[in-house]
């Protein structure tokens, strides 16, 4: 029996000061990251910091969009989706949920590419990720 | 510093209300104090320390303070970590009256999130507004719920941990909360029973959660010349740590906890090790939290924790390590959504030997009480009390 995921009515991100141009790009379907400059390294969630090394050396840069569900749950005392960390390719681990697929076959491992998703109220879209 | 023997626990108080309909949030952190200065055999004006969080109405302590008539503080500290708050403050309680900040503190909580018909776990929520993270966590639907279960989906795959596993620590629980005349679901269950309950989030089913209930519970932690002049038996702080666990920019690892620092903190400056602890009150707002913790204290090995706690080990008289004799929050009680301060109270209970006949360890001299605050697989914190009876 399968159990597909529910089209819920998702809340607007609240946008701040300093993530507004994450969400601008979201507008435009481009999905960015946290670069830190001081390390190379890529980070998750956007900040104006980088937790490796506090500086403001920071920017955002474009994603591939594609992963791996590092672990995930399926949400069954509601309209059923499925809040999961998908591991990117470029290395961070992001909070998000997969979408548009039958939740009962998920699996850690799983690879799976970014979709956006639209919010309630006009709000930014999102980025989730579903089964390639 | 270390707190060894700075302090002892003198006074402790449960809250008997599961839905607090007639009360205020304001009034049941009233009665929690005046019955933990009672049982210490002190007054209100013997405080000069106030603890709570922000789960107390008001700013920090001030309106808390004003509104139970606290006239002496000299000390104040609303520092905030969840759930495992009053179990940190219990270590910092001790770190005052060491340095002669205080002689007497009191540490309360309160809530009535059942009464107020609250969705406590399976809604997402926002802590407070400013919140960074809340951008890109709170459309995703982040809940309590789902943040835990993502936790055990986790261990599950690393460690092959099962649903029987997780189950045998509510039926543990429910063993206990049978004894227990307050407890909201004192009717012992089995594996079946927990395993053929409804699925809430994968793998969690609606057992392996624990109750909502309104209520709270204060602790009155005091200097050793104070300690010695009362009239109750002596509970010593041994040792209390407390840390927290980050996302780490995008390296979040599930597979263990803060409790993990915070537990090996607390053990050195205790001198003790897992094996000497008789009796063990571990945070329980879901089946994995109890695996989680029991693995980072170091009960067992790492993703060794469902055979650990399988066919009873945690079930007073029967395993090896008895744990939440009061039922726990999976069976007894989760006041104001917050579990540290009830796990502090029945370690209490089982050191003076004040536990119900049916759970209460013989001869307990050594007791942990450990807890988890926020979100284990998110962000949050974890705490570490170690107690002895002198």
């Amino acid at each position: 029996m399968a159990t597909m995921s529910a089209n819920r009515a998702i809340p607007a991100p609240k946008e701040d000061p300093t993530t507004k141009p994450f969400w601008d790009a979201a507008r435009e379907g481009r999905f960015l990251i946290g670069l830190c400059k001081d390390t190379g390294k890529h980070f998750w969630y956007p900040r104006g910091c980088s937790p490796f090394t506090l500086s403001n050396n920071v920017e955002m840069v474009e994603a591939k969009g594609t992963g791996t569900i590092y672990s995930f749950t399926v949400m069954r005392s509601k309209e059923p989706h499925a809040p999961a960390y998908v591991e990117l390719d470029e290395g961070p681990r992001v909070f998000t949920n997969i979408v548009d697929c039958d939740l009962d076959t998920l699996k850690i491992g799983q690879t799976v590419k970014l979709v956006f998703k639209a919010t309630e109220e006009g709000g930014a879209p999102v980025p989730m990720f579903t089964p390639v | 510093m270390s707190i060894n023997g700075a302090a002892y626990v003198v006074g402790a108080f449960e809250h008997p209300t599961r839905k607090a309909e007639g009360q205020s949030v304001a009034q049941l952190h009233a009665e929690v104090a005046y019955g933990a200065l009672q049982d210490a055999g002190l007054s209100k004006d013997d405080v000069d320390g106030f603890f709570c969080t922000a789960a107390a109405p008001g700013l920090g302590p001030i309106n808390m303070a004003d509104y139970m008539g606290l006239t002496k503080l000299r000390h104040v500290d609303s520092s905030d970590m969840g759930g495992c708050s009053y179990v940190m403050h219990v270590g910092h309680a001790a770190q005052a009256i060491k340095e002669g900040r205080c002689n007497v503190a009191l540490i309360t909580l309160a809530g009535r999130p059942r009464a107020e018909g609250m969705a406590t776990g399976t809604v997402p929520r926002s802590w407070a507004p400013n919140i960074p993270d809340d951008p890109f966590e709170i459309p995703m639907a982040r809940t309590v719920v789902t943040s835990y279960a993502m936790v055990a989906q986790r261990h599950m795959y690393e460690y092959g941990t099962t649903s029987e596993q997780l189950a045998w620590i509510k039926v543990a629980a429910s063993q206990h909360a049978q004894h227990n005349p307050h407890a909201m679901l004192p009717k012992p269950v089995t594996v079946e029973d927990v395993v053929n309950s409804p699925m809430v989030a994968d793998p969690l089913h609606r057992l392996d959660c624990c109750v909502i209930s309104d209520g709270g519970g204060a602790l009155i932690v005091a200097r050793p010349e104070i300690a010695k002049s009362l009239k109750r038996p002596l509970v010593k702080v041994l040792g209390c740590a407390e840390a927290t666990k980050n996302q780490a920019g995008g390296g979040i690892d599930l597979s263990y906890s803060a409790v993990r620092q915070s537990g090996a903190a607390a053990f050195a400056e205790a001198g003790v090790k897992p094996s000497d602890i008789q009796y063990a009150s571990i945070y329980d707002s879901f089946t994995i939290t109890v695996l989680m913790q029991l693995e980072d204290l170091g009960f067992c090995a790492k993703g060794q924790g469902g055979k650990f706690v399988a066919d009873g080990n945690l079930i007073s008289g029967v395993g090896k390590l008895p744990f939440n004799t009061d039922g726990g929050g999976l069976c007894n009680n989760h006041p104001a959504n917050r579990g540290g301060m009830t796990k502090v109270i029945e370690a209490v209970r089982q050191l003076r030997g004040e536990a119900h006949a049916k759970v209460q360890v013989p001869g307990c001299k050594l007791a942990l009480a450990n807890g988890v605050g926020g979100l284990l697989g998110h962000r949050h914190g974890g705490a570490t009390l170690i107690m002895e009876r002198e």
